[in-house]
């Protein structure tokens, strides 16, 4: 009998070790690629040959090694990507995690703060269509996002109070009633924006609109590192998103409203039992949040620009970015904000260019890796907490 | 199977939907073209395609964002496998040239699998996650599409629908034949959806959707109950792709992006997330509002021409926001509390399967 007991212990026991040194697979597979990527970024990838083709290692730039300007460029332009990143994403994370409503309408929230800033910033300088950047100056550019953002504020926080208020705690159909909040809105944004085409047939041009940078900014600095010079444009923008960031942990870690915010995150039952006013909370949550996503579009329509359509590109940025960071944190969207832009940049950069016309851009199959590889280690995200 | 022994209600709708069936049937035969080529064959693939959503959602807890992206799919590789290139096939594809038959099996066993490996990745997530995840998916296939110039690039794939296999015959020539085989399919995939959420398996789904923790103490898989029930989701889409590329002999990521999978989800929740004929019933709604409403401006809120906002989209999103917020079952909801208010059918038990858990 003990004989018995103890073949079946042996053989429970072999199983056990067997299937740990399983689960170590998926975990060794992920550090060797990830050594890999990286190997492969400093030292073995090739300048292709102007002409195309070539073999397997060949990109547009050089290993960083070998061409270590182009290396601290894609740095610094995944850094300040990132940070634009941030500045939009941390508002959809407030919002998320304190009162667990997805802002299907942020993307949307995101435009019309692009566009309203746009049409302040022409009527201010009274230019056309495009304004040079040195006849702007930075008055002309703060008041548009000064006045761009309680504009947001104001609509995210009349979403909240009318349609999100009365059905709090069902998730989903909170989400749907944000989805049709977006439709709406993004259909009247193609109907109404800009202002200054005011026909059909100027209509069919599209209305892709950039804002413009104030003119101290249109120069490049010299880094001083490896011969790098680098757009101020750019660096005020990593300044922005770093004084965000700041700004944001200053106050939910530092005052009292934070605190009490962080609360409700946490249990949101028992602080209002404590007698906060959670309802106060959320509207400020969503006051941010929603003011957060205009200042992001201004940043971003200045650097690059703003069209409809890029409210599903933005609320999945926001998206990706929560859920690699995990929920309910600043430090979260910041990490998901900085790996996201890591990852699309370099691999814009530095994959293969085999042929002219294949495979330029392996970027959004990388973002799927990178999600797929978050959440199957953690499905919460990089910061996620509780279950 | 006994008239005689369905609740009130059953024999009620079993009636409408016998009725709803023959007139479909005959609809080719008496009415016009426009009817059955356009609307009615658009809404029973659409129809299938938004089935696959409600049969996560009400089965499996799991609204999903992807299945316009697997609907999607499947057409692309039926497009890339189908069509030959060569003179009047200047787009962007493979242009393999298989023969259309296995090409059909080879593409809904692909869509299936990459369905399979998208519902591993997401199925250890819930709720409000799971929705963000799949919503990631759509939008990661549209830019694969559209970038990826080999397989499909922005301007997508044309002329599927000239390559339709032997036994189906020319769907250009005889549009009557794609009608039947959308209708057809409807049916199998009703009745199909019907069986599985029956067989052990579905009513397991049923336990994982309400209880997750009991179910994986009882020993369920509870990933692998949802990554199967996604899988078969994705092998729904993938036949409501192929009808879509026959049906309009192109697919381009246009097809896939943000909006479409929106107007898909606005159809499963028009018509109601909680009981599978609401997908198609849903589908025809918006394909009608869609087709009727197009050049209907909103009064101070549109531009000028259709194209330019202010009409369509405002409509639908309205008519979307009002059923959420009125009725979250959608028309299939109304009908539902319309007959349980009527004095004929007080005191039968509901069938609507419960709601899904809120999580």
């Amino acid at each position: 009998m003990t004989d018995y007991a103890e073949s079946v212990r042996g053989r429970a026991d072999r199983a056990l070790r067997l299937r740990a040194i399983w689960r170590q697979v998926p975990r060794v597979l992920v550090v060797g690629a990830i050594a890999f990527a990286i190997a492969y970024v400093l030292f073995i990838t090739e300048v292709s040959p102007l002409s195309g083709g070539g073999s397997w290692r060949t990109t547009t730039f050089g290993s960083a090694v070998h061409d270590p300007g182009s290396f601290l460029k894609i740095v610094l332009d995944s850094l300040t990507f990132a940070s634009a990143l941030f500045i939009v994403a941390s508002g959809f994370a407030l919002i998320f995690g304190l009162m667990r409503v997805v802002n299907m309408a942020h993307g949307a929230f995101y435009l019309l703060g692009g566009y309203i800033a746009y049409e302040i910033q022409q009527s201010m300088t009274g230019q056309g269509f495009s304004i040079p950047t040195s006849e702007v100056n930075t008055w002309e550019w703060l008041l548009p996002l000064l006045v761009a953002a309680p504009c947001i504020a104001v609509v995210g926080l009349a979403t909240q109070q009318i349609f999100l208020r009365w059905n709090q705690g069902q998730e989903l159909r909170q989400a749907l009633i944000t989805i049709g909040i977006s439709v709406i809105v993004a259909d009247q944004i193609i109907a109404h924006f800009p202002r200054a085409t005011s026909t059909v047939a100027q209509k069919f041009g599209g209305n892709a609109v950039s804002m413009t940078w104030p003119g101290w900014t249109d120069r490049f600095v010299d880094m001083h590192v490896w011969n790098v010079e680098y757009s101020l444009a750019r660096l005020v923008m990593f300044a922005l998103g770093v004084a965000v960031g700041v700004g944001l942990w200053l106050w939910l870690y530092r005052t009292k409203a934070g605190i009490v915010i962080r609360a409700g995150v946490d249990d949101e039952q028992m602080t209002s039992a404590l007698g906060v006013n959670i309802q106060k909370s959320f509207a400020i949550a969503f006051v941010v949040g929603s003011a957060l996503a205009a200042v992001g579009a201004v940043v971003w329509a200045s650097q690059s620009n703003i069209a409809s359509g890029q409210d599903g590109q933005w609320l999945l940025n926001s998206l990706v970015v929560v859920i690699v960071g995990g929920m309910g944190s600043i430090f979260g969207a910041a990490a998901g904000a900085l790996l996201y832009a890591f990852v699309l940049n370099f691999s814009a950069s530095y994959l293969p260019v085999t042929s002219a016309d294949c495979c330029g851009q392996y970027s959004p199959i990388f973002t799927f890796i990178l999600i797929a590889l978050v959440l199957a280690f953690r499905p919460r995200g990089l910061f996620g907490r509780g279950g | 199977m006994n008239p005689r022994e369905w609740t009130p209600k059953q024999q009620l709708e079993r009636g409408i939907a016998a009725g709803v069936l023959v007139l479909v049937l005959v609809w080719p035969a008496l009415f016009g073209s426009y009817w059955s080529h356009q609307i009615l064959t658009e809404t029973f693939l659409f129809g299938i395609a938004a089935a696959s959503l409600t049969f996560l959602c009400a089965y499996g807890g799991m609204v999903s964002l992807a299945q316009t992206a697997l609907f999607g799919i499947a057409g692309v590789i039926l497009g890339n496998l189908v069509t030959q290139g060569g003179p009047g096939g200047t787009s962007k594809a493979l242009h393999l040239g298989w023969d259309p038959t296995v090409a059909l099996i080879v593409t809904i066993l692909m869509t299936t699998a990459i369905g399979l490996v998208l519902g591993a990745v997401a199925s250890r997530s819930t709720g409000i996650y799971f929705l963000m995840i799949t919503l990631t998916y759509s939008v990661i296939a549209t830019y694969v599409l559209g970038q990826v110039t080999k397989i499909s690039g922005f301007s997508g794939i044309g002329g599927i629908n000239r390559y339709t296999p032997g036994w189906i015959g020319s769907i250009l020539d005889h549009p009557n034949r794609l009608y039947y085989i959308a209708l057809g399919v409807s049916i199998v995939v009703y009745l199909l959806i019907r069986y599985v959420v029956r067989t052990p398996f579905g009513i397991t789904l049923q336990g994982v959707r309400d209880e997750p923790l009991r179910m994986n103490s009882l020993g369920y898989n509870v990933p692998l109950h949802r990554t199967l029930a996604f899988g078969f989701a994705a092998f729904l889409a993938s036949l409501a792709g192929v009808l879509y590329v026959w049906w309009s002999g192109q697919i381009a990521p246009g097809n896939v992006d943000l909006p479409e999978t929106i107007n898909l989800l606005v159809m499963a929740v028009i018509g109601g997330l909680w009981r599978i004929e609401g997908a198609w019933l849903g589908a025809f709604a918006f394909i009608v509002i869609e087709n009727y409403v197009r050049d209907f401006q909103v009064p101070g809120l549109s531009f000028g021409g259709t194209l330019f906002g202010g009409s369509f989209n405002t409509i639908i999103g309205i008519l979307f926001l009002v059923i959420v917020c009125v009725s979250p079952g959608g028309l299939m909801g109304i009908w539902d509390r319309l007959v349980a208010a009527s004095g004929r059918v007080r005191g039968a038990a509901p069938r609507v399967p419960a709601a899904p858990a809120e999580q």
